[in-house]
Order: C-alpha cells, then structure tokens, then sequence
C-alpha cells in the first residue's frame, strides 16, 4: 500500500509536473523575465546592483526541478486527502479534488495575496507566508466541511473558515512597482491558470495511475 | 458465521489501518516537498524555485 502509493505520487507528480513546466516557459516565464528587465533597468538607475542568480538553460532546468517537485508533493497530498477521507482514488474524484485545492491553494490566497511579479513592492515575507499558508488550510478544510459534512452547523463552520482568512490578509504594500499594469496584470492571470492546471492534472493523473499500478497488482 | 465476520472486519479494520499509515506518510512527504520548493529560505533553494514560487503565487522575496 505505502509503495503503490509513493509510485503513483512520484510518476503522476512527474508527468504533471514536466507538462506544467512546460506550460510555465511559455505563459509565466516569459512574463518574469520581461519584469526582470524593467527590474534590472531601475536598479542600475538607482546605482545598485541586481541581477538573477541563473539564466539560460540551467534556468529553465533549475524552474523545471522546482516544478516537479511540487507536483510530486501535490499529488502526495491529494492521495493523503483522498485516503483519509476514505474516498475511491479515481481519475474524475482526483481531479475534483485537486480542484478543491485549486480554490484554497490558489484561489483564496490571491484574494489577499495577488500573484506578483519581480519588482513589485513587498511587505514582510514571513507574514505572507504565514498567512498564505493558513489561508489555504483553512480554505481547504472549510470546503471539506462544506461538501463532504451534512450537519448544518458543520456547513456554518466552513462558511467562516473560507471567510475568516481574508479579514486577516496582510497589508498591501503602496503599490509601487518597476513593471508595467498591463503585465502584472497577465502575469496574474497566467499564474492562476497555471496554478489550475498544475492541481487538476495532479489529480487527475494521480487517479490515472493509481487505477493502472491496482489493475497490475490485481493481475500479478 | 460471527467467527466469519469478525474476521472480515479484523482484516477490514487492519486494511483501513494500512491506508492511514500510507496517507500519514504521503503527506509528510507531500508536505515537505511544497515546503522545500515553496518555502524554504536557503538562496540555493531559493533561486532554484524563484520562477516557479512567482508561477504558482507563493510569496517569494
């Protein structure tokens, strides 16, 4: 069981995780290295100096890495939320599911945290991380509440953890940035794409291969 | 027959217990790798997950 399941975690999080990579390098990327050079321009206006750690193919290889690793661990986590809950792991539920996470990972969070771009102004990171994180658990298990309780006063109990989180976002920096509106505004757009993409096809690959490593054990 | 069933639900709740033990141990790990690429502070890390921390908006900087 703990090795089916760590195979379907690493294989599913693997293809996700390569496909969403790939979809990164032509929506987001190029729009983070548009930012950089607005970025980089200001800084030399200042007479300071900036400039990003990689570039190039080791870049591209580095974000990849980086990519797939998450997808792994979202994969992980959905086949955790799915044993737990004691659902069946199949690809349609596993994309609900990753759905679901979709709207506390990704949804929530840019209610109080809009995707940014380089050289966007920022406050404190540990609060933002704080926050993000609580937000998404918080979202998570309201929805959980939500869908999969009966009782009305555990629906209640969902409705104000998906609320609760927002009226505790942390303050906007004054908005000052070195990139464009118009970008910041399609990289906002892109990385909730690509945030939906990344979650729904963890999860509906997760089922995928999940239902293909049972069939083999079932066979053997 | 009760002899029947008792089994059924030992082997039931033994299986069940498999599962939770697999989902505890998938989410440490599935944690832990979010944690690394998204959260970690190193500079190696860091600069290894910078686009895609922007990517999929996890604050970063």
């Amino acid at each position: 069981m703990i090795a089916r399941v760590l195979m379907t975690g690493v294989i599913a999080g693997l293809v996700a995780g390569l496909a969403v990579a790939a979809l990164q390098h032509v929506t987001t990327t190029p729009l983070i290295l548009a930012a950089e050079v607005y970025e980089t321009a200001q800084h030399a206006h200042d007479g300071a100096e900036a400039s990003a750690a990689l570039s190039g193919l080791s870049r591209t290889a580095a974000t990849s890495v980086a990519t797939v690793a998450f997808s792994i661990g979202y994969a992980l986590i959905l086949l955790a939320a799915m044993l737990l809950s004691g659902d069946a792991i199949a690809p349609r539920r596993a994309a609900l599911w990753g759905a679901c996470a979709f709207a506390a990972t990704g949804l929530a969070t840019s209610l109080g945290l809009a995707p940014q771009l380089p050289g966007m102004a920022e406050t404190d990171l540990a609060a933002r991380q704080i926050w993000w994180l609580a937000t998404a658990l918080a979202t998570g298990a309201g929805l959980f509440a939500l869908l999969r309780l009966d009782s009305a006063a555990a629906k209640i109990v969902g409705v104000a953890l998906i609320i609760l989180p927002q009226f505790f976002a942390p303050q906007p920096a004054t908005p000052e940035s070195t990139a464009p509106a118009e970008l910041a505004a399609r990289f906002a757009a892109s990385s909730l794409a690509v945030q939906a993409v990344s979650w729904a096809l963890a999860g509906a690959l997760v089922g995928l291969v999940w239902r293909l490593l049972s069939r083999e054990r079932e066979v053997s | 027959m009760t002899a029947n069933s008792s089994v059924n639900s030992t082997a039931l709740a033994s299986s069940r217990l498999e599962a939770l033990r697999a989902a505890a141990i998938a989410l440490v790990l599935g944690f832990g790798l979010v944690w690394l690429a998204g959260f970690a502070y190193p500079e190696s890390v860091h600069d290894a997950s910078h686009d895609t921390r922007h990517a999929l908006s996890f604050p970063c900087h």
